[in-house]
């Protein structure tokens, strides 16, 4: 076994590169208006689930990106996916 | 009571709620692969296997029992018996998508705690499989404690047991649970709902990702933009291109009636009103059926391939930068067809700001009306040459005309956000289905349906407007022999020389003006009018486009006729856009405002057009 993939690195869903599932551990939900958390919520978004970056949109950045979170997948703006805290690896 | 119970079907968001209610019921609603295709409450009937009735209601679809939007308020009202001029419903049918339970389960808990009797519909249980997903659904019924049919609605699957399911309930067979009322707790409920999908998921092999290698190209940063916009290029010169062998026969058609009644009566009012009237007038109009069907079958497609919401990703960082989302493309894109249902569209913006702003905008985005009134200006007017290849120089005009709308409804949009509709943008979050493969069914019902109402507004309203301008055009008769032409003596004459006052100084003449007043009732009628205009004046010429075009050569200048062109990009000229907008704002007050700040928009670009053109020399 690999000692340092056991290590856990704290990144933002919205950094994360394209492609490596991630595991959700914490969202700033007091960074986000109330409707969006709730929509948030709505759409699935919890600690313990299991995340990915699909797309990023726009050249120059701050377009939204596509995430996937557990089976669906989610438009989100930048500022969202900057508020939910993620680990490298499923599960 | 002796009414038929009254069953809802209820769930998330393009979970095939529409589909399933039009196989049950026969109905033909609007379904598409995009989170909010319907916006309100259909009502329609169905028999249950032994015979009895049951009212059957398509709600639209929603994350939980918090709306957040005002078409999810109607979802709400109705489920807790709060919905004026609506009774509680008996049952209620939870419509899931089988490849989505860990988060459509959640409102399904949430729907089973209100009490109400619950049957589950698995509903694409078929798209599931093709995952490779392989779900129990009597553990599902197990866990849930309600019956669970696996279904597939477009393909009528699993509907007879669905319907002997809802027999048993609306019955009372099942027991059902006191209902605890609305929970509101979206994190245990979120919990409980993931526990129950993993413990009904049977096996899960590698799913094919078709979506994802699509999204690679439709959503690739460099590449997505430039294939939205291919698209949309494509749809245009599609229009113009594909449609002229369609135009052909129908104006041979109308040339071989015009033809018929002009040999079968005697020369007269009664022939002048058929032939100069109702035949020049309203086929006129009826010739851009194919144009109208080819741009309807575009749209259609794109929603039911689940390519709209890819649209609204890729465009939402433009419309954060005029201060709307990626939310409001969809009805934007809907209204190129027809704004009134793109209005209703609106209803899936949660905030209230948003969703004016798109309302006032939405006129601004060519419709399928204002098409007939280019094509014709611009088939006579513009030169029909390449400018590249396969581009032609029409074609590239009309997609200005477009781009124009497009770019004023933009520009309005930021002054808007920044006056009179300023407040926080509700941000954009929006679920993104999977790509499906348009149903021919689907799309063929669409265009029967658009084609239908097309006919009918060329029967009616279209012919109406005709009639009554070939009347005010035809009398009183001009003197023989008087050098004063029929149309400058006629009551219409007399108006439009009297409106020309107001429009002179935007390079409008007479015929322009006259055009105007019946394109208010809808859009299309100013070439019905203008053809009528010509054929009173000329009663030996042709019927058809043809001579509209040979006319609008002869009386138009170009600095003329741009400036009319520009006047339809702007102005809110369509009772029908502001009647919608009067019920979907609740008032006189912003349809009010969107007609004054549309012609005073259209007055001033139509205006600075013909003067830019007159400095020209054009």
């Amino acid at each position: 076994m690999n000692i340092a993939a056991a290590i856990p690195v704290p990144v933002r869903l919205a950094k994360l590169p394209r492609q490596r599932p991630a595991t959700v551990t914490a969202v700033d939900w007091h960074l986000l208006s109330e409707p969006e958390a709730r929509r948030l919520r709505e759409l699935g978004l919890d600690e313990g689930v299991e995340v990915e970056l699909l797309h990023r949109s726009g050249l120059l950045g701050g377009g939204p990106v596509a995430c996937r979170i557990g089976r669906m997948t989610v438009a989100l703006r930048r500022h969202v996916a900057a508020a939910v805290h993620v680990r490298f690896g499923a599960g | 009571m002796n009414q038929a119970p009254l069953v809802a079907l209820v769930g998330n968001p393009n979970a095939g709620k529409s589909a399933l209610f039009n196989a049950l019921t026969g109905a033909r609603q609007k379904v598409g692969n995009y989170p909010g295709v319907t916006v309100e409450r259909h009502a329609g009937r169905m028999a249950l296997p032994d015979g009895r009735p049951i009212e059957l209601l398509d709600l639209p679809g929603t994350y939980s029992l918090d709306p957040s939007s005002p078409d999810e308020q109607v979802t709400r009202d109705v489920l807790v018996g709060r919905q004026a001029g609506e009774r509680l419903p008996d049952a209620i049918v939870v419509v899931v998508d089988a490849s989505n339970l860990d988060n459509h389960l959640r409102f399904t808990l949430q729907l089973v705690a209100l009490g109400l009797p619950v049957v589950v519909a698995l509903n694409m249980i078929d798209l599931a499989e093709r995952d490779g997903l392989v779900l129990d659904a009597e553990a599902l019924e197990r866990e849930l404690g309600v019956p669970v049919v696996p279904t597939v609605a477009v393909r009528r699957r699993g509907l007879d047991m669905l319907k002997e399911r809802l027999g048993e309930i609306v019955r009372g067979v099942h027991k059902v649970r006191s209902g605890s009322g609305v929970q509101h707790d979206i994190v245990t409920l979120q919990r409980r709902a993931r526990q129950i999908a993993t413990a009904v998921t049977v096996s899960e092999t590698a799913a094919r990702r078709w979506t994802h290698r699509l999204d690679s190209v439709a959503l690739h940063p460099v590449g997505g933009p430039i294939l939205l916009l291919g698209l949309m290029f494509v749809m245009f010169q599609a229009v113009f291109a594909w449609s002229e062998a369609p135009i052909g026969w129908i104006e041979s058609l109308m040339a071989w009636i015009a033809g018929f009644f002009t040999e079968a009566l005697p020369e007269g009012a009664i022939r002048s009103l058929i032939v100069d009237g109702v035949i020049a007038g309203v086929g006129a109009v009826v010739v851009f059926l194919p144009q109208i069907l080819i741009l309807f079958a575009f749209i259609l497609v794109l929603e039911a391939s689940g390519y709209m919401v890819r649209a609204a990703f890729l465009m939402d960082r433009v419309m954060a930068g005029v201060g709307l989302s990626g939310r409001a493309f969809i009805p934007l894109l809907s209204s190129f067809a027809c704004a009134v249902p793109g209005i209703m569209a609106t209803r899936t913006i949660s905030d209230e700001k948003d969703r004016l702003t798109t309302i006032l905008i939405a006129p601004m985005m060519t419709c399928s009306a204002r098409l007939p009134v280019y094509t014709i200006i611009i088939g006579a007017m513009i030169p029909d040459r390449a400018v590249l290849p396969g581009v032609g120089l029409q074609g590239l005009v009309l997609f200005g005309l477009y781009i124009l709308g497009i770019a004023g409804a933009f520009l309005a949009a930021l002054v808007l956000r920044r006056t009179v509709t300023r407040g926080a943008t509700s941000g954009f979050m929006m679920e993104m289905p999977k790509y499906q493969l348009p149903r021919l069914r689907d799309v063929a019902l669409g265009l029967w349906q658009r084609a239908d109402i097309f006919l009918r507004r060329a029967g009616t309203i279209i012919l109406l407007t005709t009639i009554v301008l070939w009347a005010l055009l035809s009398f009183p008769k001009a003197p023989e022999g008087g050098n004063i032409s029929q149309v400058d003596y006629s009551i219409a004459g007399r108006i439009g020389n009297g409106l020309q006052t107001v429009v002179e100084p935007i390079g409008f003449n007479r015929d322009m003006a006259l055009a105007l007043i019946p394109a208010m009732a809808a859009r299309e009628v100013a070439v019905a009018a203008i053809g009528t205009v010509y054929a009173i004046d000329d009663p030996e010429g042709d019927a058809g486009q043809a001579s509209i075009r040979e006319n609008l050569q002869t009386h138009w200048s170009l600095a003329s006729t741009l400036a009319f062109l520009m006047w339809f990009v702007f102005a809110p000229q369509c009772i029908s856009t502001i009647a919608v907008t009067r019920r979907e704002t609740n008032g006189w007050k912003w349809p009010a405002f969107m007609v004054g700040y549309l012609f005073a928009l259209a007055y001033v670009a139509a205006g600075a057009t013909y003067w830019t053109a007159v400095a020209l020399g054009l």
